[in-house]
């Protein structure tokens, strides 16, 4: 909310300058978002009055003024605007004037003419964003003075960011209260004028749905000018607050609603159908609004309706139909209490907020109406002129809102806030803020104002004592930390430990959105349904991701196009299952590997520099078991998934239980998204990535004996269930079993392979015999040949 | 006999000319070899008188050493020279780089989000964590904001059709947590959490840490020295840390953190936008209605609860002006983190 501090000062004495007001705000929880003056810099600038305007001989659009200034002799000055005429008192940049956007004022010769400075529009010197002429300054303008002086502009607007619980701080008078309480002074403003009525004219109001509109202040005033000027000091003060002036009867209503919060409404009195009634909509009602949408309203909107319809939407937004005009004569002026109930959340549903939305939402002052419409119709008369009726307010009383006292303990005040603070300070920063505050035995019973919503607890009042006497009063005590050991599980590694392993493996970890493009998680993912946002913030991050691969494919494209050739992320996060309108998140590690093997690096072996493959993302996967004791727990079995090569795709399992995906991105997808590489990619439950607790198993100290063996076999025959056999048919003894060859080619039929092994032997008890070793490899070879239909290369 | 010492001196000028040791062997096996020239010499003793001969063997056998000493020493410096040799010829260029795959390295926010932990950790607080996919009652209801509260609009909120949401800040673990684990209560809650709101300075994904302290006479106070002294261990820096009063519906004295800017100290720049402050945390006294809805003795029991952005903390930690990057996940930009 925009502060003008002139403003401010009328109703409260200020002994602080702006900066400082604005920080001793802050400090009391109206936040300073930023100090502005009431307009940019310039210098030279002088009220003048034209004494004559003739058209320039050379060109229509100009006119030849002569201007005074109020001493010396009149200066001619040449001026393009179509308002100015002799006897206009305006704006004057006389010659050495500085003007906002660097523009010095020169004497210049305009199409042959001199002219000795300017006359100044709004715009140029920074009070507006757009002019139609130059400035119209009142006709009592004293010809001479510093325009700056004149408007008061080295005024300083503070922009205070109110937060939801203060609808008491949204206007003038609510900065003021606050100035008042953090400097002990009083709030004084305007004097009051109770509303003289000239008129016996009342309009009738009934109040349908007193539970929404408990109050309604009415008043009928005719004979006003709507085209009348609203003067300069109000449109200044419009202004500096964010609105713009547009006629009499709109500009009092923004007016009051500034310097009092409270909302009004001006009804074009002859366009009003019979009488007003305040009621709940009917299912299916439609208004058409100021703003000339038309809007369909539900039963739980409240409405303000005459014989013909709704009029306007309670504490919302007028309708058009009965609108003031330009040439409105006639008005009744509505100013009432709409509870927060009534309005809160409506205006939304159309998309709206208005300053009335947002004030009757957090709470409007239900004891100033007839205030409200005292300083409204003064306004008025003393701008449009007119003649008013009596103040006429409708009011229930059983819905007004009450404000039970709340009890505040001394002691609850001390433990809370860790500080303890004297009777009488406690007292006088809560009767600053025009709290009613009577001692207990306990402490205090405390009633807050009616201005006041946020105020129903003890800890609301812990609050306010402790933000008028300042958060900075309170020292820092003890962090207060229990020393209690809590559980440590071994087998849940620590997830630094899972990334780190991966990043020594050379990943980069990403963070990606947890939406993602539902095209391409469909086609990622064609049997897996992604729960979609309502309100995405775009089209193609719309759908909760069903697995990271969508995140990791985009992060590692965009990388290819900035040139990054060798590319390998992991990513860690929820992913999001759905199934039966349920959403499971199940937390996930995964990855994406393209490019090449290794770095570019010198002295690599040719088969080093090729692509990563599935066999290089395994290796990572395997050293990623092998750190949580489980590299056996762990296999791969061929499986398909649509995203993945068919032939180049495995299941991975813990124990048997399906626990993750590993595969070659399918070459169809890679041509589609044109990635430069086909990347492998992996997927794995982080639930499963328990370790398993090292256990001391006793050494050998006898010597290992080691045979190697060239197994063929059909290419059916995958390793695992090479594996298997050796490992039945080699017994116990059989310490490790690693592959050193893989050959296809010469010398091997079509449709088999050799894969070689490397067998080692080992006995805890004894040293082995050849004789020994001889026995359980022809066994191998036996089970080999029988199961397997191995044959067994010299 | 007569030539012993002329065989001698030609025997060692041969080793002294070997310019091998193959050829040094050679030379060995001629000289004294079963059949050497020196080793016929000791054969020769026999055609002398016997009073003689042992004076005789003497000498050859005294030549036989000093050849032998000869071999021995040329076999020592041709074995040197060869190491030598091959030492010269095993150079290598150890200016070039070395081989081998390069550090990867993780996040730099889930490098901050792991140092805060292990702060709080150290601090007595334990690490919760809750689901992203909320429901009104989590999120908004237990936390003492009412439906269609203008609080509300504050967090602009992504819904799904169903009415569910995703978590517009971390603060539903806390309500989660007191839920399970009651009271006495220390935890943090780092997390992903979403709102709909995207330009230069907000993402629709960002990171929060949420605190939370519940037990017996917890006061602001404490609360204050907790945010202090997490502030100044997790910048290594002695900052001013001031509150001032805020709102949040779920707390309840309420406020904002401001750290003194670590860029200027204070003075004054464009990071802290000329204040010298830097808005870093909200916290506040946990609201009574959020510990009833919690099942906790409002009367027994107080609490403090604090939220951070993850985000803006890595941004000031390491000097990171732009919070888009983070999601960008360009190499060139993760690559500068690859430190433990």
């Amino acid at each position: 909310m925009k502060v003008p501090y002139s403003w401010l000062t009328e109703w409260v004495r200020v002994p602080w300058a702006a900066a400082e007001l604005g920080e001793r705000l802050t400090m009391a929880g109206l936040e300073l978002e930023s100090v502005e003056g009431a307009a940019p810099a310039f210098s030279g600038v002088v009220v003048a009055q034209i004494l004559s305007a003739e058209k320039h001989p050379q060109a229509d659009k100009l006119q030849v003024c002569r201007v005074s200034m109020g001493q010396g002799e009149p200066l001619q000055i040449v001026c393009g605007a179509p308002n100015a005429r002799s006897g206009l008192k305006t704006a004057l940049a006389v010659v050495g004037a500085d003007l906002p956007g660097n523009l010095t004022i020169k004497s210049a010769r305009l199409r042959g003419v001199e002219s000795h400075g300017m006359l100044c529009s709004a715009r140029e010197l920074g009070l507006a964003d757009t002019s139609s002429g130059i400035v119209e300054l009142p006709a009592d303008a004293p010809v001479g003075r510093p325009v700056r002086e004149y408007l008061g502009l080295d005024d300083t607007i503070l922009d205070l960011n109110i937060t939801p619980n203060r609808g008491d701080a949204m206007s003038v008078l609510g900065i003021a209260r606050e100035v008042a309480a953090l400097s002990g002074s009083k709030v004084t403003g305007p004097e009051r004028r109770p509303v003289a009525a000239a008129l016996g004219d009342t309009f009738a109001v009934h109040l349908d749905a007193p539970a929404g509109c408990p109050k309604f202040a009415g008043c009928v005033v005719r004979g006003v000018d709507n085209r009348a000027a609203t003067p300069l000091w109000m449109r200044e003060r419009l202004r500096r607050a964010g609105l713009r002036s547009i006629s009499p009867l709109v500009d009092v209503t923004n007016y009051v609603m500034l310097e009092l919060g409270q909302p009004m409404h001006a009804y074009d009195l002859a366009r009003l159908d019979g009488q007003i009634r305040v009621r709940q909509a009917r299912a299916g009602e439609t208004i058409t609004l100021l703003d000339g949408k038309s809007v369909e309203v539900q039963p739980d909107v409240l409405l303000i309706t005459d014989r013909s319809g709704p009029v306007g939407i309670a504490g919302i937004m007028g309708g058009e139909r009965t609108a003031v005009s330009a040439d409105t004569t006639d008005v009744f002026l509505e100013i009432a209490y709409f509870t927060p109930d009534a309005v809160i959340g409506r205006a939304m549903r159309w998309g709206l907020t208005t300053d009335a939305s947002q004030r009757f939402e957090r709470g409007v002052d239900p004891s100033q109406q007839e205030r409200a419409m005292e300083r409204a119709v003064e306004l008025i008369q003393s701008i449009a002129g007119g003649e008013t009726g009596p103040v006429e307010v409708s009011r229930a009383d059983a819905q007004m809102p009450a404000r039970p006292a709340v009890p505040l303990r001394r002691k609850q005040l001390t433990r809370l806030l860790g500080a303890c603070f004297e009777d009488t300070r406690v007292q006088a920063a809560l009767e600053g803020l025009q709290m009613r505050v009577e001692p207990t035995s306990e402490g205090w019973s405390v009633t807050a104002p009616a201005h006041r919503f946020d105020i129903s607890t003890e800890a609301d009042l812990i609050e306010e004592v402790a933000r008028i006497i300042g958060y900075g009063a309170i020292a820092a005590g003890d962090a207060v930390s229990s020393e209690h050991f809590r559980a440590l599980p071994e087998s849940i590694p620590e997830e630094r430990g899972l990334l780190e392993t991966l990043a020594l493996r050379g990943y980069q970890e990403a963070v990606t959105y947890a939406f993602v493009d539902p095209q391409l998680q469909s086609r990622l993912f064609p049997d897996r349904s992604g729960v979609a946002l309502a309100n995405p913030i775009a089209s193609d991050l719309s759908v909760m991701r069903v697995s990271l691969w969508p995140g990791l494919i985009k992060a590692a494209l965009d990388n290819q196009r900035r040139q990054q050739e060798r590319i390998r992320l992991i990513e860690h996060g929820a992913r999001f299952e759905s199934a039966d309108g349920a959403t499971r998140e199940v937390d996930a590690l995964a990855g994406i590997a393209c490019g090449a093997r290794m770095p570019e690096q010198w002295g690599l072996p040719r088969e080093m520099r090729e692509a990563t493959d599935f066999f290089d993302v395994k290796g990572d996967l395997e050293a990623l078991f092998a750190s949580l004791g489980a590299e056996a727990a762990f296999t791969f079995e061929p499986a398909t998934l649509p995203s993945l090569h068919p032939g180049r795709c495995a299941r991975v399992l813990r124990d048997g239980h399906p626990v993750g995906w590993l595969g070659e991105l399918h070459p169809s997808l890679v041509k589609e998204l044109d990635s430069v590489h086909a990347p492998v990619l992996f997927e794995l439950d982080v639930e499963s990535l328990k370790i398993a607790r090292p256990a001391y198993r006793e050494i050998s100290r006898l010597p290992q004996v080691r045979r190697d063996l060239a197994v063929v076999v059909d290419e059916s025959v995958s390793f695992s269930r090479l594996a298997e056999r050796v490992t039945l048919a080699a017994s116990s003894l059989l310490r490790d079993l690693r592959v050193f060859d893989v050959y296809r080619g010469p010398g091997i039929e079509a449709g088999r392979k050799s894969i070689a092994l490397g067998l080692i032997f080992q006995d805890i008890s004894r040293t082995l015999t050849d004789e020994d070793v001889g026995r359980l490899v022809s066994a191998v070879v036996t089970e080999l040949r029988t199961s397997l239909n191995a044959s067994i290369r010299e | 006999m007569q030539d012993l010492e002329s065989l001698v001196s030609q025997a060692l000028g041969e080793v002294a000319a070997c310019g091998g040791l193959a050829e040094l062997d050679e030379a060995r096996v001629r000289w004294l070899g079963k059949k050497g020239a020196l080793t016929e010499q000791l054969k020769s003793l026999g055609g002398l008188p016997a009073a003689e001969r042992p004076a005789a063997g003497q000498r050859i056998n005294e030549a036989k050493e000093r050849l032998q000493s000869a071999i021995d020493a040329r076999r020592d410096e041709l074995t040197r020279a060869q190491v030598e040799r091959e030492l010269a010829a095993g150079r290598i260029d150890v200016t070039l780089p070395g081989r081998g795959e390069r550090r990867g390295g993780l996040h730099p926010v889930t490098k901050a989000r792991l140092r805060i932990e292990t702060l709080f950790r150290r601090a007595g607080f334990d690490v919760a964590t809750g689901p992203e996919i909320e429901d009104d009652f989590h999120n908004f209801e237990a936390l003492n904001f009412p439906p269609n509260h203008p609080a509300r609009a504050m967090h602009d909120t992504f819904y799904f059709p169903d009415g569910r949401l995703l978590r517009t800040h971390t603060s539903p673990v806390q309500v989660r947590a007191m839920l399970q684990r009651g009271a006495p209560l220390a935890i943090v809650a780092p997390g992903r959490v979403y709102r709909c709101d995207s330009d230069m300075t907000h993402s629709p994904m960002f990171h929060q840490l949420e605190g939370l302290k519940v037990d017996e006479n917890v006061s602001f106070a404490n609360m204050k020295a907790v945010l202090h002294g997490f502030l100044q261990a997790f910048f290594e820096k002695d900052l001013a840390m001031r509150l001032r009063p805020s709102y949040f519906p779920f707390t309840e004295p309420s406020a904002e953190v401001d750290m003194s800017c670590v860029f200027c100290e204070g003075k004054g720049c464009r990071t802290c936008k000329h204040t010298g402050w830097l808005e870093i945390a909200g916290c506040g006294m946990v609201h009574p209605n959020v510990l009833m809805a919690s099942g906790i003795d409002a009367e027994r029991y107080t609490g403090y609860a604090f939220g951070m952005g993850i985000d803006r903390l890595t941004m000031l930690r390491y000097g990171v002006n732009d919070l888009r990057l983070f999601f960008e996940n360009d190499l060139r930009f993760l690559e500068q983190f690859r430190t433990l």
